[in-house]
């Protein structure tokens, strides 16, 4: 590989750049980058003006559904998906069969991901917290976050012993490796499936109501404060409420962190009126007041990343009753453009916010190592063209499965290329 | 489009009085008698009618209307959706002589539906058609005992009945309809 | 005027206009029912199936009953959802009737949305006999129908539903139609069987229904579920018959006679007593032969228009 991207500017939040420059690559590795650099002889040019060169997106939520759910989604169609969307990295979520909680079942994806679309995109698992994701006993952290668990979940699922949410947390900070939360009081949510309101009234569709979600933060901040050593992380966080303590929490100094959805920060919950069984996700899309919550989170801080929660079904699982279908939606296609035309477009964050919480945060959350553009690191770059009109087709998504409520939709803003491992793919 | 008159409001009058005294000559008197309009114009026809007959044997007559709405054959093939009304006749027709009134004799589909409303509300002893005009071009086997005029048409005119009831006056006119290439319907 | 949709799927949404132009073509139809000869013409060579995934005698028969007086052709299904596969069903159901060349679907199933879910795989014209907690038209449409023909009109008429609000689409029928065609409604029910931001879709709420008598015209009693008592909601039947139990005594205390409809079939002396169930003032009777002329309003405008 032997490239030069020429004019691009680069949005870097690690060292703050924003700059136009040319970055010449060889062999995957970054070997100059400067103001102007004329084309050296046996390189590839790429005319990048106009578009933005940021440090590899990573999607921190995401099921890819194998071992177990091939039908839905494989390693190999969801990197696909993931690198079509602009994400180098992508972290797996446990709820497989069998679950990822021992270290073979780690291995296997971490393995397998190196194998699939050249190895551009990197794959990083989430262990369970809990033996099959059952909530009674804790998985084997240590042995898991040595096959490269880079967080624990029961995602799906809440962890809803508070005993062993205390226990998770526990032995997790041993090896600074997070709680990822699925914040659910399950026991207040049993046969819901929208938000609880004016509009599940409406519909007459059992409601979830939305201090299920707070319910839960609240008691796992207060476990948090009890072992003040672990990470929490708190998943695809939709209410206002849930949001208030997690802000309160920071600002206490406590080390939880947060990610939302491109949908709970773009739908609401009238939606669902539709019927169409893509609206339906858990948590469930919220009212007006929580996506403009969201937005404010995403503004002030208090939300550190967007993830996008891709939950791959089939049209056959999809295309049934409301009350009967799934939880969830594929998100890795639509997530950059959902962040340009509703954040960034729409002026709740700036380009350079936008890169942190899709890239910069989320790495740091998980551990990961920071991607620095110096001479001599290795390329991890996602390529924005941030005026692109396109419109979302849900039959040209890449992803197995194609079951998205944004089919159709008309979006600003698009990663069209990506460089990792020494690879790259442009469309 | 060009109109001519054929009934003023006298002529009206008087043909309607002479389908009156019809009615009665033939059927001997008001005896087993009902006198059912179909909706809307016929309804009118109807009731003037009975009126009529009332002052000349000093009789009431029952007045029965008929909604052929359900019965039309070509409910499905329009644009627009007719309005279903009420058949309203609130007695029983089975035994009677029933005069079927309508404004204007054309196809006969009408007629044709009215038969089949009629019957399906009992089994009268006898069925007479009276019809202000009859204008020809029959589709189906039928023709009228008492007729106020026969007035014939090409299918690209129309005849216009007009009745205080709902209209500015009493009259009939013959149009000529530009040739749209539709057919004509009444 | 017409119907907007080709389907009949709810009441919310639908205007006054076409609330009113069902109503007004269903006394022509409450005529037809007074005849010797009971049918009339305007379905004859159309093929109507009714699905009914749930089981329900009445409804069934009232529109089939409707059906067959349209001169359509009449094919019946039921099955309960419990006995097959979950959503595959519904979808190749459709597909089924797609194949079949059936012109009106009639739908009754567990699920909210199934007839909206029927309505988009579908080209027949699907009318909801009832999804799950969500819409049951028909019945909202004959309670009005009922209604307007006890007391002439529906506005400024004063009706309460009584009973499990929550996951009754009885319920939320009649709040939308007579909600629209300009009445007050109000429900009173237990505080746990009243759903939330109820008051949003314009209806006040009571839970004594001391509270509410005085100040009605009408009250519709919704049947009570027993599986509502197991899953917590209400503690026992005994209690709820005590408190939301419509009894001649309760009734009684209000300043004029108040009219008595349910949508059946009745628990009686639960929600009902059986007497008041029987009395001078219950238009039960009424409400299922009107349900008939309802149904072939709505058959005969979604099967005639083009």
């Amino acid at each position: 590989m032997k490239l030069l991207l020429k004019g691009g500017r680069l949005v870097d939040p690690a060292s703050g750049r924003d700059e136009t420059v040319d970055i010449q690559i060889l062999d995957g590795r970054i070997e100059r980058i400067a103001g102007s650099i004329s084309l050296p002889k046996g390189f590839e040019e790429i005319d990048l003006r106009g578009k933005i060169v940021a440090p590899g997106f990573i999607d921190m939520h995401v099921h890819l559904r194998e071992p177990g759910y091939e039908h839905k989604e494989t390693i190999e169609s969801g990197c696909r998906s993931a690198a079509a969307g602009g994400f180098t990295a992508v972290c797996c979520m446990p709820n497989t069969n069998p679950a990822i909680d021992d270290e073979s079942v780690a291995r296997y994806v971490h393995e397998k991901a190196k194998s699939v679309c050249d190895g551009i995109v990197d794959v990083y698992p989430i262990g369970a917290a809990t033996k099959g994701r059952k909530g009674t006993e804790l998985a084997p952290m240590a042995e898991l976050a040595q096959a490269g668990a880079v967080g624990f979940s029961d995602d799906g699922s809440p962890i809803a012993s508070a005993e062993i949410m205390r226990r998770a947390l526990e032995y997790s900070s041993m090896y600074g490796v997070p709680v990822i939360q699925h914040a659910e009081e399950s026991t207040m949510t049993q046969d819901g499936c929208m938000n609880e309101g004016v509009t599940s009234t409406r519909l007459g569709i059992l409601g979830i109501p939305p201090i299920a979600e707070e319910l839960m933060v609240v008691r796992d901040i207060i476990l948090l404060g009890y072992v003040p050593k672990a990470r929490y992380h708190v998943a695809h966080i939709s209410t206002k409420g849930a949001l208030r303590h997690v802000r309160k929490a920071k600002s206490d100094g406590m080390n939880i962190t947060c990610e939302v959805t491109p949908h709970h920060f773009t739908l609401q919950e009238e939606v669902v009126a539709s019927f169409d069984t893509n609206t339906k996700m858990n948590p469930p899309l919220r009212t007006k007041e929580d996506v403009a919550a969201m937005k404010e989170g995403l503004r002030d801080g208090t939300i550190d990343a967007i993830a996008t929660d891709h939950a791959p079904h089939t049209i056959d699982e999809k295309e049934v009753e409301y009350t009967q279908a799934p939880f969830g939606i594929v998100g890795l296609e639509t997530s950059v453009g959902l962040c340009m035309t509703e954040l960034v477009h729409k002026k709740v964050l700036t380009l350079m916010q936008m890169i942190q919480k899709l890239s910069t945060n989320p790495r740091r959350i998980l551990s990961l190592p920071a991607i620095k553009f110096n001479e001599g690191e290795m390329a991890n770059i996602t390529v924005l063209d941030p005026d692109l009109d396109w419109t979302v087709d849900s039959a040209m998504l890449r992803s197995k499965s194609k079951n998205s409520p944004f089919d159709g939709y008309r979006l600003k803003g698009k990663a069209i290329g990506i460089i990792n491992n020494g690879k790259m793919l442009f469309s | 489009m060009i109109k001519t008159k054929i009934f003023d409001s006298e002529s009206f009058r008087r043909t309607v009085n002479r389908l009156a005294h019809e009615v009665v000559e033939r059927n001997k008197g008001t005896e087993n008698l009902a006198i059912v309009g179909i909706r809307t114009r016929g309804e009118y026809l109807a009731r003037r009618l009975a009126k009529k007959i009332e002052e000349i044997e000093g009789k009431t007559v029952q007045v029965g209307i008929l909604d052929i709405t359900l019965y039309r054959d070509d409910l499905r093939g329009r644009l627009d959706q007719p309005q279903l009304k009420s058949t309203e006749i609130l007695f029983d027709i089975t035994g009677k002589v029933v005069v079927l009134v309508d404004d204007v004799l054309f196809t006969g589909r009408t007629i044709r539906s009215a038969l089949n409303a009629l019957t399906d509300l009992g089994r009268p002893a006898l069925i007479e058609l009276l019809v202000l005009i009859d204008r020809g071009h029959r589709e189906l086997p039928i023709k009228a005992e008492f007729i106020g005029k026969n007035i014939p048409t090409s299918l690209k005119q129309e005849i216009k009945v007009m009745m205080t009831e709902t209209d500015s006056e009493d009259g009939v006119y013959l149009a000529d309809v530009e040739d749209d290439g539709k057919e004509l319907k009444r | 005027m017409k119907l907007k949709s080709r389907h009949l799927l709810g009441l919310d949404g639908m205007s006054r206009e076409e609330i009113t132009l069902i109503l007004d073509t269903a006394i022509s139809f409450r005529e037809i029912l007074d005849r010797p000869i009971k049918k009339v013409p305007p379905l004859q060579g159309k093929t109507v199936v009714n699905l009914f995934f749930e089981s329900s005698t009445r409804t069934r028969i009232s529109f089939e009953l409707a059906e067959r007086r349209l001169s359509a052709d009449v094919v019946s299904f039921s099955a309960a959802t419990s006995s097959v596969g979950k959503g595959e069903t519904l979808k190749d159901t459709a597909r089924n009737i797609e194949a079949m060349k059936i012109d009106m679907v009639v739908i009754r199933h567990a699920a909210a949305g199934s007839s909206h879910f029927l309505s988009r795989v579908v080209d027949a014209n699907v009318i909801n006999a009832g999804d799950g907690g969500h819409e049951h038209p028909t019945q909202g449409l004959l309670d009005m129908y009922t209604l307007r023909e006890k007391f002439g009109s529906l506005e400024g008429l004063r009706v309460c539903i009584v009973g499990d609000i929550t996951h009754s689409r009885v319920a939320r029928s009649n709040i939308f139609g007579l909600t629209t065609m300009g009445a007050h409604v109000s429900v009173c029910g237990p505080a746990t069987l009243i759903p939330r931001d109820l008051e949003q879709l314009g209806v006040t709420v009571y839970h004594r229904l001391e509270d509410v008598i005085p100040e009605i015209d009408a009250l519709n009693v919704l049947r009570i579920q027993l599986e509502r008592q197991k899953s917590g909601l209400f503690p026992s039947l005994r209690e709820y018959h005590r408190f939301f139990g419509v009894t001649k005594e309760k009734v009684s205390k209000g300043p004029k006679p108040i009219t008595i409809m349910h949508p059946g079939p009745i628990n009686r002396d639960v929600e009902l007593s059986a007497d008041l169930a029987d009395s001078e003032h219950s238009v039960i009777l009424q409400q299922v032969t009107n349900g008939v002329a309802i149904r072939m309003a709505v058959l005969y405008l979604l099967g005639t228009s083009n």
